[in-house]
């Protein structure tokens, strides 16, 4: 685990993911940016993949569960090599390959397609179980909300994964406090999450979600742990990194030309500061 | 196609979800790529067998039909061929979003199976008898939409369902039915069925599913008063076998459509519009009249709701009058 290496690249990541929102002048900003660390983690250390083949057999899948992260995963992509990132500027323009939410029949890099929320948990589920049967040893990443937690089907999938001693899967909880309408809290108050998880069967850990050894360390332990599937609970930032819509934790942003321009000068000089730390 | 029809309007002694159990049986023994999810309902049709005999490949998703469907999409990104069953009410209802963007809008074929169509449910009463199933599946785009009638068509049914891309719906009786099909009767998804015809057919029934038998009835009652009608068991409602349907259009002048379903979104409607765009035909629909279901026999259900070869017959008079 190069640490350094891995905060270059998320800061790439929350640039490039700035930039791909900005080509059309408003998106989901707020749950893009805090993820960003993860994805630097995952991409740039953790995952085995093959840009020149998506679809390869023996890949980690990613399954982005709250779909309207797909910003932060094209902007990943595009910094990994499945194809030039300023591709991604062309998000939601017609005929995009890069839609809003992430589609699999779209986007290379793109598993599995998500955007109703909680539908990603039930599939990255399955095609856990398909590679399980096939006797490959590679694993699934699946990216949940906390906003998206509110959802059902998201603890059947984890009543199933730990049902099925699932030890290839690893669920996210993305614990940025906010959804669409406002705080979690305010909206339905889930309690301790990482308790519920831990109650659904999942080896829970929870951790600084923007340390990247702390993610680091955590995906080791949790693939140490072979019994079954695990969860991490990432406390996060909403809107990390975004200068406009960090403050107030904006799910979806529409600022200005020049909030925008300020967040990208912001982003641009976070990027040199942790090149030349 | 290989059809050998029977004529007789017996009961078949076998259920009729062995058409469906003991084939997908063979199949997985046969394709390791099969895969099997149910939601605690697999006693009801007979595939625990599947669980015993392919423990890795065939799963109780419990009483959990969002998840094992999803789950099922899931397991077809990995490339298996993946049937997924449940309650016909629940196999639509409970997961027609899991379904329509976990699979279909992803690309991924699932072949969901709902047991108990329409009035079949009988017992279990109105919260479980799905009248509007085949309309929900009817409304996923490319989706494909099966009313089966019997074992046999059943069995066929299940062989060629791992044929068809994307998501398939096949709705069909857990119980005995009247045995319309022979042993060995090979069906193209996709084709009607013409089980009657003359060349002075003055209409055409256009049916499917348990209604298949009461539509024959009801030819052969109208052939005693001197009235040819054609019959057609129409078991793929989507994709439409338009040319047949516009075919018996334009011979026969007259369409009644017969089917074990709500009218506002089934056969019926299906078969409207193709007239409407290609033939535009007189049209009577026999069939569930925008109602929900209730308990009961199904005999009293089929009499109650209007599935009978008697309401067939009367609906024909009333299409040959109105040409
Ligand atoms: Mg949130």
């Amino acid at each position: 685990m190069n640490e350094k290496k891995c905060k270059v690249l998320a800061a790439q990541i929350r640039l490039e993911t700035l930039r791909v929102i900005h080509a059309l002048g408003f998106g989901h900003v707020g749950g893009s940016m805090d993820l960003a660390d993860l994805m630097a983690v995952l991409y740039g250390e953790v995952m085995r993949f093959d840009p020149k083949n998506p679809r390869w057999e023996d890949r980690d899948w990613l399954v982005m569960s709250k779909g309207h992260a797909g910003p932060v995963a094209y902007a990943t992509f595009g910094l990994t090599g499945y194809y030039p990132v300023e591709e991604a500027y062309t998000l939601n323009k017609p005929h995009t390959r890069f839609p809003s939410h992430t589609d699999r029949k779209l986007t290379p890099g793109v598993d599995l397609t998500t955007g109703s929320l909680g539908q990603g948990v039930s599939t990255a589920v399955g095609a856990a179980l398909g590679n399980r049967i096939d006797g490959r040893d590679n694993r699934v990443f699946c990216i949940v909300g906390d906003g998206e937690a509110d959802e059902g089907q998201v603890w059947e999938g984890f009543h199933f994964a730990s049902a099925h001693k699932l030890s290839n899967i690893l669920f996210f909880l993305d614990k940025n406090g906010y959804q669409l309408d406002g705080s979690t809290d305010d909206i339905l108050p889930h309690g301790d999450l990482a308790k519920k998880a831990e109650a659904f069967g999942l080896y829970t850990q929870e951790i600084d979600g923007h340390d990247v050894m702390a993610i680091y360390d955590a995906i080791q332990k949790a693939f140490a742990h072979t019994d079954g599937p695990s969860c991490i609970v990432l406390d996060t930032i909403k809107a990390k990194g975004a200068t406009f819509a960090e403050p107030k934790r904006e799910h979806s942003s529409q600022p200005s030309e020049e909030l925008w321009q300020e967040a990208l000068a912001a982003s641009e000089k976070a990027l040199q500061d942790i090149m030349n730390s | 196609m290989n059809i050998h029809l029977i004529g007789k309007h017996e009961k078949d002694p076998r259920p009729c979800r062995d058409g469906l159990a003991l084939t997908l049986n063979e199949m997985m023994a046969a394709d390791p790529s099969i895969c099997y999810v149910d939601c605690d309902l697999m006693s009801c049709i007979n595939t625990k067998q599947l669980r015993k005999n392919y423990p890795d490949r065939a799963f109780e998703a419990g009483i959990a039909e969002a998840n094992g469907a999803g789950v099922s999409a899931g397991l077809a990104a990995t490339g298996k061929k993946v049937f997924f069953h449940s309650f016909g009410a629940f196999a639509s209802r409970r997961c027609d979003d899991q379904i329509d963007m976990s699979a279909a809008y992803a690309g991924l074929s699932v072949r969901v199976l709902g047991s108990d169509a329409g009035v079949s449910a009988a017992y279990n009463g109105g919260t479980h008898m799905p009248l509007e199933d085949g309309g929900m599946y009817l409304s996923i785009p490319g989706a494909t939409v099966i009313d089966a009638c019997d074992y046999d068509q059943l069995a066929s049914v299940t062989r060629h369902l791992v044929e068809v891309e994307g998501v398939s719906y096949t709705r069909f009786v857990r119980k005995g039915v009247i045995r319309v099909y022979g042993d060995g009767s090979d069906f193209t998804i996709g084709k009607g069925v013409t089980l009657r015809e003359s060349g002075s057919d003055a209409a055409t029934i256009i049916t499917s599913g348990i209604m298949v038998d009461e539509s024959l009835r009801a030819a052969e009652a109208l052939a005693q008063e001197g009235i040819a009608v054609r019959v057609i068991d129409m078991f793929t409602w989507k994709p439409l076998d338009e040319e047949l349907v516009c075919r018996a259009a334009r011979e026969t002048g007259a369409i009644v459509t017969a089917e074990n379903h709500n009218v506002t979104c089934g056969l019926g409607s299906v078969v409207a519009r193709c007239l409407a765009r290609n033939c535009p035909t007189v049209q009577e629909f026999v069939g569930v009249q925008d109602l929900f279901g209730q308990v009961g026999p199904q005999d009293f259900l089929m009499d109650e709701y209007g599935l009978r070869a008697a309401n067939i017959i009367s609906a024909a008079k009333k299409a040959i009058s109105r040409k």
